[in-house]
Formats: structure tokens, C-alpha cells, sequence
């Protein structure tokens, strides 16, 4: 057994302390620990995006960052993203444009469009697709995708 | 199974060359190499893991007099919007545009892309064209590499146990330096190159000197080619003398056949992306 860490961080708003093996990563530590389950673990090696969340500003995989290394960081996951007044725009567009199909990428998609979005208010189809090349939609819904990146941008 | 019986997190250079000075040690920095390679069993965790992620003096870019400082963990995103960077090292802009996706480059150090010592690490060819060297702490002392001389093999270089990568030193470029890269593979994002150039030199009235070529992904470690800066050190840049380097540099690489590409098929990519470069530049 790995040493375990205790760490604090800000997650949707809300302090929270936990304890970690120093080897779990961040999405395992959000999963299994803190029952956030939104974000998901499709390849496990940083190449779909299906894990994305936002670590003070940055749009990261959170399949490859350490557990340990989110003491004293800001994390938003997707359960953050909807306010109290309901959906956050980004979300309705994807409800809107029909973007969800089996629905497995879609936190890690609204997560890095969000990131995205926050970087560059006003995206190009160039720079959407750009932007969203670290996110595998297996059901290869991308189109709607864009559409609904590109809608939230317009709202 | 892994076997790490303390982990730590310093905020300074000097607590961190402490730590490494205690006992054997893994360091890490954004992850996304030692992660998947501690996971595949590629790699195992020496008994102290060692987060450097709050070491904030190690991070951005600075210029003092003609030398720019990147420290290790200045992330790859970092160097796409940074006005030292654009101004001084574009060439360091343009491979980060190339590099990964934009979660990745936002987690990846330059540190973490120099120390994991991949023949296909993109940053350290741009930097092997700038010329970098590395500086090293130990709680010993400092010492500085340069970058040519760093590596000794694939995942290999001579960075010792007790010692921490905290940054590479660039000098400014000389007026009229331009400069390009190159990387091929089959799509444009998240991959790993098959081979990638970078080519830079003062270039003026048409004359290239100052020459500097790199090569990624052709050696066991990235390498400069020296055959290919002789065939252009202080000739025109027209077509003929293109075409001919274009041919040296592509005979100067003795590349591996392995499942991303052939020898061969890497040789001719070396040959077009030092002459698309060429044509660039001159
Ligand atoms: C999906 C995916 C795509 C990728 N695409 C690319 C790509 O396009 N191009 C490319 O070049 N790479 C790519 N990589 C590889 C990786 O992202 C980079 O090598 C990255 O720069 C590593 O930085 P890090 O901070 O995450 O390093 P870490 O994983 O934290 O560390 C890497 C190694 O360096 C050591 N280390 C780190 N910092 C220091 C330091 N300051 N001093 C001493 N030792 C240190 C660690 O002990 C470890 O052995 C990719 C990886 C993934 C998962």
C-alpha cells in the first residue's frame, strides 16, 4: 500500500478534505471517494478526454493527474456546472442541437467547451474543432458537437 | 503494486534538492508520463515520491540581458501565449501548437518533455535548435548541460539521482535569426511524431549561417545533425542548395523501423520537412 496524503482542496465551490494513496489519480480520488461520478474513464491514457475538468483555469485529463497534487487547488467538474437556475448554457445547447447520443463523453466534452469557451469567447468552426481534439465521441457525433460548442458560444 | 512509503510536496528549489538528497526518489511534475508509465509497469516508484508542482520559482519564462530562463514547469500551453516566447523562440510556439491536445499541453512541463527523454520529445528538438542548457540543482551545487550533451539513450540522460531539472537557458537569438518546425504523423493532433526537424540560422541577403538542424525521432535520443548544418553554413538559399540539404540530412539519419513508421519512410519525411522549413525561411 501507497502512503496516504491528506489533502484540501475547493471542488464546485465547496472545501473538501480527503485522504489519498499518493499513487490514485485525480478521476479515481472524484469517483470513489467523493461519489462525483460525471466525470468518466473511457481510455485511461489522456487521449479521449471523457475525464476532463477544469484545475484552476486549465482544462486537464484527470485520469493522469495525481490525487495528491489537487491539495490546495480549485477543481470544477461537471456537477458544478449547472446553476441553481438550471441548466449552464453550454448544456442546453447540447440538449438543443441533439449532441447527446449514448451520452459517455458528454461531461468531458461540456467540461473542455467550457474551458475553451472561458479562453476564446468567440470560436471559429476552426478553432471549436481545435479545441475539442482531445475529446473522442466514439458514437461519432461530432457534428451536433460543434454545432452545439457553437450555439452556446452565439447565446 | 506500488511501494511509496512518503510523498511530498515542497515549495522551493532548496527544500526539494533536500529531499532528493535524503534518499532515493521519484519526481513528478504534470504526470501525464509517469502515470501511464507507473501504470503499464514501465516504470516502478522509488520509496519517496516528490510533487514539485508547488515549487512556483520553477515556473514561466524570463529574459535577463540576452539569456530567456524557462523554468521546468512552465507547461507547454504556457509557451503558445507567451510574449517572450513569440517574440525571441517562436520556433518553441510553434511546436506547442503541434503537441498533443489542449488538456494535455495544459498539464505537460517542459521539465517533465526533457527529463522522460523520449527520442520523440517534441519540445527538445526546437530547443536543440535554440541551442538550450539545462540547469540542474542538486544540494550540492548547480550545474548546466547542454542539451546536445544531456542525453544518452531512450528514457536516458545524465541528470543524477539528487538532482533536479529547475529550467533551460536560451540566448537570445542573433538579429535576422528564422527559424521552423516540422512534425509528422498521421493526424494532427495527439500523436506521437515519426519523425520531426527543427531548422533555424541568420539568414540574410539570402545567405543561411548560424546554422542549427535537429532531428526528432530518427535516434535513440533526439540529435543535432551536424552533416546537414555544413551543407548549408554560409550558402544561398536557393533551390539548388535546398534540394542538396534536403538530401544530406536524409541520408545523415540511420532511423528504426518499428509500428508508427519504416526507416525509410521516416528518411523521406526528414528530407521533406527540412526542405519545407528551408523554403520558409529563405
Ligand atoms: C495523450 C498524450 C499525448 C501526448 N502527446 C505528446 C506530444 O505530442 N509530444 C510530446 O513530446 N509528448 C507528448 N506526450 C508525453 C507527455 O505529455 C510529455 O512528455 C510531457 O511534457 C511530460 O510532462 P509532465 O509534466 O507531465 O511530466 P511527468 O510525467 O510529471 O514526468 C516525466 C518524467 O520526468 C521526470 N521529471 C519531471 N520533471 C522533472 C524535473 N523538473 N526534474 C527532474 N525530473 C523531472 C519525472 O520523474 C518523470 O520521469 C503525450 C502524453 C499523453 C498522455
Amino acid at each position: 500500500m501507497s502512503a496516504k496524503v491528506d489533502i484540501e482542496f475547493t471542488v464546485n465551490g465547496a472545501v473538501r478534505q480527503v485522504s489519498v494513496p499518493a499513487d490514485m489519480s485525480a478521476l479515481d480520488m472524484l469517483r470513489d471517494q467523493l461519489d462525483l461520478k460525471g466525470a468518466k474513464e473511457a481510455c485511461g491514457e489522456g487521449e479521449c478526454g471523457a475525464c476532463t475538468i477544469i484545475v484552476d483555469d486549465a482544462s486537464v485529463c484527470s485520469c493522469l493527474m495525481y490525487a495528491a497534487d489537487c491539495d490546495g487547488r480549485t477543481i470544477e467538474t461537471i456537477e458544478g456546472v449547472q446553476t441553481v437556475d438550471g441548466l449552464d448554457p453550454i448544456q442546453q445547447a447540447f440538449v438543443d442541437q441533439g449532441a447527446v447520443q449514448c451520452g459517455y463523453c458528454t461531461p468531458g466534452m461540456v467540461m473542455q467547451a467550457k474551458h475553451m469557451l472561458a479562453k476564446n469567447p468567440n470560436p471559429t468552426e476552426g478553432d471549436i474543432q481545435r479545441g475539442l481534439e482531445g475529446n473522442v465521441c466514439r458514437c461519432t457525433g461530432y457534428r451536433k458537437i460543434f454545432d452545439a460548442v457553437a450555439e452556446a458560444a452565439r447565446s | 503494486m506500488s511501494n511509496i512509503e512518503n510523498y511530498l510536496a515542497p515549495s522551493s528549489i532548496e527544500d526539494a534538492a533536500a529531499a532528493l538528497a535524503a534518499g532515493p526518489a521519484t519526481i513528478v511534475a504534470g504526470g501525464t508520463d509517469l502515470m501511464l508509465q507507473t501504470g503499464s509497469g514501465q516504470k516502478t516508484y522509488a520509496p519517496t515520491l516528490i510533487n514539485i508542482q508547488k515549487i512556483t520559482e520553477m515556473r514561466g519564462i524570463s529574459k535577463d540581458g540576452d539569456t530567456i530562463r524557462i523554468g521546468a514547469l512552465t507547461t507547454i500551453t504556457d509557451l503558445l501565449t507567451d510574449a517572450i516566447i513569440a517574440e525571441h523562440l517562436p520556433v518553441l510556439a510553434t511546436m506547442a501548437d503541434k503537441f498533443a491536445s489542449d488538456q494535455i499541453r495544459n498539464a505537460s512541463s517542459i521539465g517533465g518533455n526533457i527529463c522522460n527523454a523520449s527520442p520523440a520529445g517534441d519540445s527538445i528538438v526546437p530547443m536543440l535548435m535554440y541551442k538550450a542548457e539545462v540547469v540542474l540543482v542538486a544540494s550540492t551545487g548547480t550545474r548546466k548541460v547542454p542539451l546536445n550533451e544531456f542525453f544518452t539513450g531512450p528514457g536516458k540522460s545524465v541528470i543524477q539521482e539528487n538532482e533536479l531539472l529547475i529550467g533551460v537557458d536560451i540566448a537570445v537569438p542573433p538579429a535576422g535569426f528564422k527559424g521552423g518546425f516540422g512534425k509528422f504523423g498521421p493526424r494532427p493532433a495527439l500523436e506521437i511524431a515519426m519523425a520531426s526537424v527543427s531548422v533555424g540560422g541568420v539568414v540574410k541577403d539570402g545567405v543561411i549561417s548560424d546554422v542549427r538542424v535537429a532531428f526528432g525521432a530518427v535516434a535513440p535520443t533526439p540529435i543535432r545533425s551536424a552533416e546537414t548544418e555544413v551543407a548549408l553554413e554560409g550558402k544561398k538559399l536557393d533551390e539548388e542548395t535546398i534540394s542538396a540539404a534536403g538530401e544530406v540530412a536524409s541520408s545523415s539519419v540511420n532511423p528504426i523501423t518499428d509500428v508508427r513508421a519504416s526507416d525509410w519512410y521516416r528518411r523521406h519525411l526528414i528530407r521533406v520537412m527540412t526542405e519545407e522549413i528551408l523554403n520558409d525561411v529563405s
